[in-house]
């Protein structure tokens, strides 16, 4: 398969008045096309910093970052632009570049009908639940036709039982849309529910400590909540995350 | 879902509770005129009696008089809208070349910290220490007049609105540069929609500062006006004049504030 997107021993360092600090180091990794791909490490370690580079809004200090397509971004929390109903947040990124035509819009909204939006078109942010929100959210990112989907803990802002009934949604529209996605969480049973492939950093300054790929029967993530061998995973990782 | 609420029908408990807010609003604004008139009564009747001097606290019937031969004289609404003009001109330009130049701060992080001590001195001088020069560079008129309302409302202008600019949301910001966003789009889409609640609380406070700037700019200089009135009256002891005007500018001020924040419940309705 197609390589979508590749990390080549990428070191990033930050500088600041009060120094510099080195968030990767030798970070090498990539992603093919179609995958749910997603990355854990401790707390801190540079993580939402991958997603940067990949988007291309920080360049590297040193190594290579290729990207074969265009990136969707998806934030921790939904970002709608209060001031606009539903419906011209999903035009947003249309306006942002310039593609606003009657045709892409349509096309906005066919998918905002498909996952269930579409009585909440003409409505505010402020009057959907948060659930709603963080699907208004993904659906304007998808709205820019990107090939790959960057997801910075999109879920953590939400509380428990929305988490995981979220991020179920998250995870069944993505897969619907055949997207590649590359999904970031401090979270290790939100990674193992969610992601075909899984990567772990180090702390800082990251690099890879290991990859894996997933074994579930379902894709669904409240399925494999239920499967034996997630419990399996969550150790393994846990371990790997903790020595 | 929380948008379905508000079509529900009304249970007596909410019409009682609503109720009750509305009499308690109705009491508030029986005793905000009740004071008004007890306070107008008060001075009427103690300078009536004699206790106190009508010629140096003057008394309501006497400033009712005062307005009344300026409206025969025809003067009164000359003063007004000299005042009212100087005002207004003062505070539309103010608030035009604040926005200008906290916009091109905003743009420019460079031009931004070149300004700042310079905006901070300024922010901190008492323009009426500019009189003798605003004087001498506008001459006598109602030009030096604009000129000192703009010089005491801009500099507000320009800090409320920089901050604002600034204080736009991180993760927004974010969310259109992965998008590929321009600064003149993060502007048009972010950052001007985001400012509109700072542009109406800025407005209110520039109101006042307009009038504190051009009623300054008429004891400076000024053939007409309403400070005009007032420091032509304190010169030759008429107080009636004094507080005629000042009863005016009083009107004025609250009617102008009440316009703006009819525009804020216009602006921010959604």
């Amino acid at each position: 398969m197609k390589e979508i997107l590749a990390f080549e021993n990428v070191r990033l360092t930050y500088h600041t008045r009060q120094g510099e600090v080195t968030a990767l180091k030798g970070l090498t990794f990539s992603l093919r096309e179609g995958e749910f791909a997603a990355m854990i490490g401790p707390s801190g370690c540079g993580k939402s910093t991958v997603l940067s580079l990949a988007a291309g809004l920080l360049q590297p200090s040193e190594g290579k970052v290729a990207l074969h397509g265009s990136i969707g971004y998806m934030l921790q929390r939904d970002e709608l632009f209060p001031w606009r109903t539903i419906e011209k947040n999903l035009y947003l990124p249309l306006e942002v570049q310039k593609k606003n035509t009657p045709e892409r819009r349509e096309r906005a909204l066919a998918l905002a009908e498909k996952y269930g939006l579409a009585g909440f078109l003409k409505s505010y942010p402020s009057e959907l639940s948060g659930g709603m929100r963080q699907r208004a959210a993904l659906i304007r990112t998808l709205v820019m036709e990107p090939d790959l989907l960057l997801l910075d803990e999109p879920f953590s802002a939400l509380d428990y039982q929305t988490r995981l009934l979220v991020a179920a949604d998250v995870a069944r529209i993505i897969r619907g849309e055949k997207k590649t996605a590359l999904l970031i969480t401090h979270d290790i049973s939100e990674a193992v529910s969610l992601a075909d492939r899984i990567f772990v950093l180090t702390a800082r300054p990251a690099r890879l400590l290991s990859a894996h790929e997933t074994d579930f029967c379902s894709s669904d993530p409240l399925k494999r909540r239920e499967e034996p061998r997630f419990s399996g995973w969550f150790e393994k990782l846990w371990r790997e995350l903790n020595p | 879902m929380k948008h379905e609420r508000r079509h529900e029908s009304i249970s007596l408990e909410h019409q009682n509770y609503l109720r009750r807010g509305k009499k308690k609003s109705i009491l508030v604004n029986a005793v905000r005129l009740g004071l008004l008139l007890f306070l107008v009564g008060l001075w009427e009747l103690v300078t009536a009696l004699g206790w106190a001097d009508p010629f140096l606290v003057s008394s309501p019937s006497r400033i009712a008089k005062t307005i009344a031969s300026l409206y025969t004289e025809g003067t009164l609404f000359y003063h007004i809208g000299v005042t009212l003009s100087e005002t207004l001109i003062g505070f539309a330009a103010a608030v035009l070349l604040g926005l200008l130049v906290a916009l091109l701060l905003w743009w420019s992080e460079v031009l931004r910290r070149v300004l700042e001590p310079y905006i901070v001195v300024l922010n901190a001088l008492p323009k009426i220490a500019l009189g003798p020069l605003i004087i001498i560079w506008c001459g006598t008129g109602s030009r030096a007049i604009v000129f000192m309302t703009i010089l005491v409302t801009v500099i507000l202008v320009i800090l409320h609105m920089l901050s604002a600019f600034l204080s736009a949301d991180g993760g927004k910001m974010l969310l259109l540069k992965s998008m590929g966003a321009s600064k003149a789009q993060m502007l048009i889409k972010l950052i001007l929609p985001s400012s509109l609640p700072a542009f109406v609380s800025m407005l209110k406070v520039a109101v006042g500062m307009s009038w504190i700037g051009s009623i300054m700019g008429e004891y400076i200089v000024s053939r007409a006006g309403l400070g005009y009135l007032i420091v032509y009256g304190g010169q030759v002891f008429k107080l009636d004049l004094v507080m005629a005007a000042t009863v005016i500018l009083c009107f004025l001020a609250a009617l102008m504030y009440f316009l703006v924040a009819l525009l804020e419940r216009k602006l921010l309705k959604s």
